[in-house]
């Protein structure tokens, strides 16, 4: 075992974890540890933009973007930090700039600026040109120049390092801790791919910046590793997880292969169209149609296929038509995509409508944290030390539905603000704690029994059974039965993975084991989720129930706070859970416990979502 | 991955969108593995699965990992060419294996996979990146400029910005630098994905570093090692024109123009 100190520790090198190392390393002395070398990170697969109301081609104001936020995340969005998120959307886009960020320019040498969906000026009476990019590169870009300053400012990299856990100094899963008592992360235990060792950081302050978990679904627009692994990890060590019924849906996947083709297609100009031809989003969304947000187009999507009118020889996608656009204006502002439906579909976009269906995006939902990037352990209480950013957060900006161009702006502005939070804190903090006795005795049981577990069920068999029954059954549209059927699914996959064994028993990168732990993960995750969807009897923005198609402000206004907890722990009256859904599922010797979290109103009262 | 465009085997599938039915390849991959029996030495497996036509390289290998060894070890992420984890050797060629549909390299002979050449085998297809990166880091990968920060965005047309848009495509995959013939004898050689970097910022009219990396560049291991073999660009996934970038680099470094 290796022992390294640090001020600040941040776990996961994509963009919120990058823009939180150029703040944190300014002041505290800062390392990245990420399971991925720097730039693999999924950031990069973004594409169309980032959103900020700069007003350079047209009218707009951060007030309009705080609205569209609030509305296109159907009024579960936290609104303060919605506010903070399109304030500080301007001078994020423009710390990019100044950072080096090639935008794509006006002709006046403005950063230019494009349509997309649920954007619109005056509150929704059309849409605004609020999207920042670089063609449709913008993720890449962004994690680019945010590794090429991490590069100038020195910051410290452990490469292909994997974190399997975080060290308190209390055990929130069994302990009743009062409100209002201070409980301290004060490190994490990563294995190293190459070697297969095991290292502890101490660190003053740790940032989560550890991405999604799309991997739950089988079609998703999600890199195959991300898997959950800061979410489950929280969600293990006694954390709430916060509003995990909400995943987004992309409504342009490539038909069958889920790889993404950006929002960017239909800002620039793209039609989705039914196998009639018909641009079937002027029923659906009148004003805005095309560019209605994320949720509303992949369900109508989903129901023009379900009514029969998919295009193809099963019927079972529809047409993302691109082809009344001059090829040259294609190429300019939508390249990568476009390759995307020659390479994989063999597709020209030119001349051929390209084949789309709604791919697990995701997750608004994570680990819950204020507007510092502070991590809760209930409804207010924080834990010193640890801070959360980006996709694995929930603070919540984005409520149940995710305005596109509003995630790679919540990785540069939340990024930003846990960095310096965390550096601000490590300052008062005098020293390391102490570490536990065998701080890497879990992690160290956990590697060895899975490694040397005798013959059983593949990792492969398993995880392909769980992205099969999620697709199934939780996707798009979501009914009590199809998520009691998931869930059931996932116990009895839970129960296989006690056991799955690995082929690869050595200790040199080993991805066989890499994959089956990120697999324990996966299935946590995916039974959280449909956990709480089966709670949530409402529909409301990416959460759609058939059996309950209205939202129900008067019992759902609430963030869902899922707990992990022994069975033998206390349901409820102590403290450390408020405010309950007044749920509770028991799965042998541990039960998920459904608390709840309200939702912080400021200027805008609920409203029916129209567009 | 290929449910929704699978015909149903009644039906004559139309020969487009990737409809193919399935068949099966074999690869042929070169194994190294130190814990294993074979210790320092690499040998070659073959394994055979079987695929659909719009299937890659890596759903290949994947298979391959998920059904029949799974000590079999390679990097990936993204799984659609931008994150740059699976450069390797396809068919003695470098390129991304999520980018790489196997009916495109003739599958009817079995398909060898190698890792890339000229950085050191950690296990299997995967090497160590670190001299790779460590290139990288020393061409000053970020934007250089003096004097005060404006308020806004510094201001840039158009044209200045199209003049180094082909090198910021870059996803840092290797799969120039390790097919570069000159890299394989001289590991200390900069290699094209570094010139490619240090171009991206040489060219970008924000920026104010470009003497010191020209100067960097002028190293006996810099540009003039490149001897033009075409080699980059040719493996380049992301459609660089990798050779022209070196080119323009040692014009700007006899001209001091750019």
């Amino acid at each position: 075992m290796q022992t390294h100190q640090y001020d600040v520790v941040i776990v996961g090198a994509g963009g919120a974890g990058m823009r939180a190392a150029l703040e944190a390393s300014k002041d505290a002395r800062t390392a990245v540890i990420s399971k991925l070398y720097p730039t693999r990170s999924h950031t990069g697969a973004a594409q169309g933009g980032m959103a900020a109301a700069l007003a350079n081609v047209e009218e707009d104001n951060w007030e309009w973007h705080t609205f569209d936020t609030v509305k296109g995340g159907d009024y579960l969005v936290d609104q303060d930090a919605a506010e903070i998120l399109a304030k500080e959307a301007i001078d994020s886009v423009l710390d990019l700039e100044k950072m080096g960020l090639p935008f794509n320019r006006t002709p006046e040498g403005r950063i230019d600026q494009r349509r997309f969906g649920g954007h619109t000026r005056e509150h929704g009476q059309a849409a605004v040109r609020r999207a920042c990019y670089a063609a449709d590169r913008t993720g890449h870009m962004i994690l680019q120049t945010l590794y090429q300053n991490c590069v100038k400012q020195d910051v410290e990299f452990y490469n292909e390092f994997y974190v399997l856990d975080l060290i308190t100094d209390h055990d929130l899963t069994t302990e009743d801790i009062e409100d209002g008592a201070e409980v301290n992360a004060t490190g994490v235990v990563a294995y190293d791919l190459a070697s297969g060792e095991i290292h502890v950081f101490q660190a003053k302050a740790i940032i989560f910046a550890t991405g999604g978990a799309g991997k739950i679904f089988k079609t998703t627009s999600n890199a195959h590793t991300l898997t959950g692994d800061g979410m489950a990890l929280a969600y293990r060590r006694g954390l709430p997880l916060e509003d995990m019924e909400f995943f987004q849906f992309h409504p342009t996947g490539l038909a069958g292969l889920g790889i993404l083709l950006s929002e960017a297609a239909r800002g620039e100009g793209g039609i989705l169209r039914n196998a009639d031809g018909e641009r079937f989003m002027e029923r659906y969304a009148p004003t805005i149609k095309d560019l209605a947000p994320r949720d509303i187009v992949a369900r109508s999507m989903a129901n023009e296929v379900r009514e029969g009118r998919g295009a193809g020889p099963n019927k079972d996608y529809v047409l993302l038509d691109l082809t009344h656009l001059e090829p040259a204006h294609i190429d300019a502002k939508l390249p990568d995509i476009t390759e995307f439906a020659r390479t994989y579909l063999g597709i020209e976009p030119y001349t051929e409508p390209v084949p789309v269906f709604p791919t697990a995006h995701y997750a608004m939902g994570g680990v819950p944290t204020n507007v510092a990037g502070e991590v809760l352990r209930d409804s207010h209480n924080v834990v010193k030390g640890l801070y959360a950013a980006g996709e694995v957060a929930c603070v919540s900006v984005h409520g149940s539905n995710r305005l596109g161009t509003n995630s790679l702006l919540d990785i540069n502005v939340f990024g930003k603000r846990a960095g310096r939070s965390a550096a601000a804190y490590a300052k008062t903090v005098p020293a390391h704690a102490d570490l536990p006795e065998d701080p890497t005795g879990r992690v160290v049981a956990q590697l060895t029994e899975m490694r040397e577990r005798p013959d059983g069920e593949r990792v492969a068999e398993v995880r392909k059974a769980l992205q099969e029954t999620m697709d199934a059954n939780a996707q798009v549209f979501r009914t009590g039965e199809s998520l009691n059927q998931a869930l059931s699914d996932i116990r009895e996959l839970q129960k296989r993975y006690a056991n799955v064994s690995v082929q690869d028993k050595g200790k040199l990168f080993n991805t066989d084991l890499l994959e089956a732990i990120e697999l324990g993960f996966l299935l946590d995750i995916a039974e959280v989720t449909v956990v709480a969807a089966i709670n949530r009897k409402e529909s409301r923005g990416g959460h759609y129930r058939e059996d309950y198609p209205e939202r129900d402000d008067a019992n759902y206004m609430l963030h869902t706070m899922a707990y992990r907890r022994p069975t033998s722990a206390p349901d409820a009256g102590d403290g450390h859970v408020a405010g309950y859904f007044d749920h509770v599922e028991s799965f042998g010797d541990y039960k998920v416990v459904l608390g709840s979290k309200p939702v912080t109103q400021t200027r805008y009262e609920p409203m029916e979502r129209k567009y | 991955m290929t449910a929704v465009l699978e015909n149903p085997a009644t039906e004559a599938p139309e020969p487009k969108a990737g409809a193919v039915p399935s068949f099966d390849v074999t690869l042929r991959i070169r194994r190294y593995n130190p814990e294993s029996e074979h210790g320092e030495e690499s040998v070659w497996d073959e394994f055979t699965v079987t695929v659909h036509g719009t299937d890659r390289v890596l759903d290949a290998l994947h298979m391959i990992k998920w059904e029949q060894d799974g000590s079999l070890t390679f990097r990936r992420s993204c799984a659609h060419g931008v994150c740059g984890s699976d450069a390797m050797r396809i068919n003695g060629r470098n390129r991304l294996a999520c980018k790489t549909l196997l009916k495109d390299v003739n599958p009817d002979k079995p398909i060898t996979v190698e890792p890339i050449k000229g950085l050191p085998v950690v296990k299997d297809l995967v090497v160590d990146m670190e001299p790779f990166f460590a290139s990288y880091r020393e061409i000053m990968p970020f934007l250089i400029t003096s004097g005060n920060e404006p308020t806004r965005e510094r201001l840039q047309s158009a044209e200045d910005r199209a003049r180094f848009d082909d090198t910021t495509k870059c996803i840092l995959c290797a799969a120039c630098t390790s097919s570069c013939p000159v890299f394989w004898t001289d590991g200390q050689y900069f290699g094209p994905a570094a010139i490619v970097n240090a171009h991206r910022f040489i060219f970008d009219s924000r920026d104010e570093g470009a003497t010191q990396r020209l100067e960097i560049l002028n190293d006996k291991e810099g540009v003039w090692r490149c001897r033009t073999t075409f080699n980059c660009t040719e493996a380049c996934p992301r459609g660089i024109e990798v050779t022209k970038a070196i080119q323009e680099v040692k014009r700007a470094m006899i001209t001091r123009a750019f």
